[in-house]
């Protein structure tokens, strides 16, 4: 056994309003960069619908993921280590730039500087890549926002499988969903495999999966290699980079920026703890349905002595497995079972976790009435399909989403008949398996919310000064030293060029078209 | 100035220049500039064109680094154990000749690309369009040379330009005297050639080194998975 601590995350999709602070607030602090300004660390997308870039999940498209083979073994869906190779000159998996969208800006000036005319003046999209007018932007990180488009197009939604979708398209059937996504910064990540330059790695100490920018040599394995097409390749820098998890705020205590700004308040950040020796075992069971099970099966529990006395011994350090224990990622996850992984049949063993959305039930306005399954509303009759769900987040096996989805509606239940009626309907909990102390836990936690039960962060003690096995560096070393640049941002070099071609980065939401032709 | 400096400078002293620069260059820059050390692919802009134009190319000219490589620098009595002076001039001719129609199908659609669709031409930088005209220009040179090269099957020239080579990179002085009495086009691609060594460092074309290494280390890595340690 080798216990390693990552900070994962739980996003409760049945609080996200779809406001797209989150990616506003990533946008402005990662990507607001020439190269990367297509790039989405953090978006929004409506389900159902094809996302961002287009089709992303289907990996009969893309190859992204892993594959298991007939002997038990997995390999990247993209091939073997030869295979991969062989693509390296051009890679028949990579999207191409319109799957995500042309990047644009508008012509703002124009609305003040026109001169006098016969109509109002407009303000034309351009495209960021050539200067030039563009009829209309095309697509977009959240172009199917609300439903937007046909449903025919949604229809290739890849969580229709083994779903008469048509009926969906009713307006009567019709649901829909957020899924802000980001980067799962996994436990068996593809990227990091497929990466032959060696320049992704996860980091030891929290999990996070990062790319070095100075080894990276774009050779653009990785975003074809990731399933959830998290990784971008910055076509001006030539480098591939991906979201951070924000580090420098985890390290910091603090939670990424995505999840301070949700407004909603339906993210959650906290320490897992589990088995490193596991990954690859758990990555590899038979049946794409067991792997939600298989990757439970590694998390450990941080109350057990054995445990911990364990972490310690491979130096997770104590404020992390006292965070572990509180760890709210934990509770949803492997206590209450109501948060689950986002499509684990890529075998990536991801860490960014969703609780099931509830929705109405569908034909409660025409009987008047709600159908129910004991003391609880019939979950099959809401309006998002419990397959589709399940479609989403166990590789399409029901059980669990039905669990978390009557856990949610049980607690609803519970605090009515308590808040509005004065009675503690005990019936409810046991329908469940739940009991009052958890469930009053789970209202703190998923109704309240508040900031501190929300983010159970420790501190990556920077401070520390280099005794324990976690804290080799020696803090003094690195004060006064750059910190965050691209580059040989040490040297201070103030040319807009250097002399081996790498430009000086700047920002591109200034409204500023770039090459601009006066057409 | 006399023809015989301008050999001299050209065939002797020229070639220290573009090696010392391409090697301290490089290694300044891998030193330095990590950060701008890449293989810098547009293909995420345009795909079309770079399936089949981009792997004839690498093909065609790894093929052609190779061949130039052995062909160059394996001294005369050694290859005289397998074959003839005159055999190694048909081979030479025929495998050049066969990589260079790869990498010329290959250039001509990538130089097509760059210069002819908007947004490649757009997000261009002038090193990117300028080093592929430069390698074009070197194959066409190449190309041409091979017909030269079908009138001196005796391989008189390749012998010429072999122990010029030798010479260079043993340190040895009369080096330009070999290549004295060579045809004009083949001092143009030698001239040329060298000079790609001298622009290596300052484009994107470092990324060979890392195309050679890149792989190597991939295969040698155990399993897929890397996890870094703090600190």
């Amino acid at each position: 056994m080798k216990i390693r601590a990552q900070i994962g995350k739980v996003l409760n999709l049945d609080k996200c309003i779809g406001c797209h602070t989150c990616s506003v607030t990533c946008k402005n602090v990662w990507t607001s960069r020439q190269g990367v300004e297509y790039a989405w660390f953090n978006n929004v997308e409506t389900k159902p619908g094809v996302g961002y870039p287009k089709r992303w999940e289907d990996q009969k498209v893309w190859n992204g993921g892993w594959e298991r083979k007939k002997n038990g073994d997995i390999t990247p869906k993209m091939g073997g280590k030869f295979r991969l190779l062989a693509k390296i000159f051009a890679n028949p998996d990579l999207p191409e730039i319109d799957d995500y969208y042309e990047p644009f800006t508008f012509e703002y000036e124009r609305l003040q500087k026109a001169p006098e005319g016969k109509h109002v003046p407009t303000a034309r999209a351009h495209s960021v890549l050539t200067g030039k007018k563009m009829d209309a932007p095309e697509w977009g990180p959240n172009w199917e926002e609300i439903l937007g488009g046909e449903f025919e197009k949604r229809r290739v939604d890849y969580n229709f499988q083994d779903i008469q979708a048509d009926i969906y398209g009713q307006f009567e059937n019709t649901f829909m969903m957020y899924l802000p996504r980001l980067c799962e910064h996994c436990l068996n990540p593809t990227c990091i495999a497929a990466c032959p330059s060696a320049a992704i790695y996860k980091r030891e100490e929290d999990g996070i999966v990062l790319i070095d920018q100075d080894k990276c040599r774009g050779w653009r394995m990785c975003v074809s290699g990731c399933p959830y097409k998290k990784i971008y390749f910055n076509w001006q820098s030539g480098k591939s980079e991906k979201c951070t998890f924000c580090y420098p705020r985890i390290e910091a205590g603090e939670p990424t920026v995505c999840a301070e700004t949700c407004v909603g308040r339906i993210r959650y950040l906290g320490v897992m703890l589990y088995d490193a020796d596991r990954i690859k075992e758990a990555a590899s069971v038979e049946d794409e349905q067991d792997l939600y099970q298989a990757q439970c099966d590694i998390f450990l529990d941080p109350h057990d002595p054995k445990i911990i006395a364990q972490a310690k011994k491979d130096g997770v350090p104590d404020a992390w497995i006292k965070a572990a224990q509180n760890s709210p990622v934990y509770k949803m996850a492997m206590e209450w079972k109501v948060a689950l992984p986002l499509h684990p049949e890529y075998r990536t063993l991801p860490m960014v976790w969703y609780i099931p959305p509830l929705s109405p039930i569908t034909n409660a306005a025409e009987n008047g009435q709600i159908e129910m399954n004991g003391v609880i509303p019939d979950v099959s009759k809401l309006r998002i399909p419990v397959k589709y769900l399940a479609n989403l987040l166990t590789a399409g096996k029901e059980e669990p989403v039905i669990n978390a989805l009557e856990r949610m509606i049980a607690m609803r239940e519970f605090m009515r008949a308590k808040n509005v009626e004065g009675v503690k309907d005990l019936k409810i909990l046991e329908r469940v398996g739940l009991d009052e102390v958890t469930l009053d836990d789970m209202y703190q936690i998923m109704a309240l919310a508040n900031y501190e039960d929300r983010f159970v962060i420790p501190t990556n003690h920077r401070e520390y000064s280099g005794e324990t096995p976690y804290d080799s560096e020696i803090a003094f070393n690195t004060r006064s030293s750059c910190g965050f640049s691209f580059g040989d941002g040490c040297s201070g070099d103030v040319g807009k060029v250097s002399l081996f071609g790498s430009k000086t980065h700047k920002n591109t939401m200034s409204g500023k078209i770039e090459k601009f032709s006066a057409d | 100035m006399s023809a015989d400096y301008i050999n001299q400078f050209l065939f002797q002293f020229y070639p220290y220049i573009t090696l010392v620069v391409f090697v301290v260059g490089s290694a300044l820059r891998y030193d330095r500039d990590q950060y701008s050390w890449k293989a810098d692919s547009s293909q995420l802009l345009r795909k079309k064109g770079m399936r089949l134009g981009n792997n004839l190319f690498h093909i065609g000219i790894i093929g052609l680094l190779f061949g130039h490589a052995v062909g160059l620098l394996t001294p005369s009595w050694i290859y005289h154990y397998v074959i003839t002076t005159e055999t190694k001039q048909l081979i030479a001719m025929s495998v050049g000749g066969f990589f260079g129609a790869l990498t010329f199908v290959g250039m001509s659609i990538l130089i097509y690309r760059r210069l002819f669709d908007a947004r490649i031409r757009a997000t261009s930088k002038p090193a990117d369009i300028m080093i592929l005209l430069v390698l074009y220009a070197q194959l066409i040179l190449g190309l041409i040379s091979i017909f030269y090269s079908a009138k001196d099957l005796e391989g008189n020239t390749m012998t010429a330009m072999g122990n010029w080579a030798q010479h260079i990179v043993t340190f040895r002085g009369g080096a330009a005297d070999f290549v004295m009495q060579a045809p004009l086009i083949f001092k143009l691609h030698l001239v040329l050639g060298m000079s790609l060594f001298l622009l290596f460092p300052f484009t994107r074309l470092v990324h060979v080194f890392s195309g050679f290494a890149a792989p190597i280390k991939y295969l040698w890595r155990t399993g897929y998975q890397i996890v870094r340690k703090r600190g």
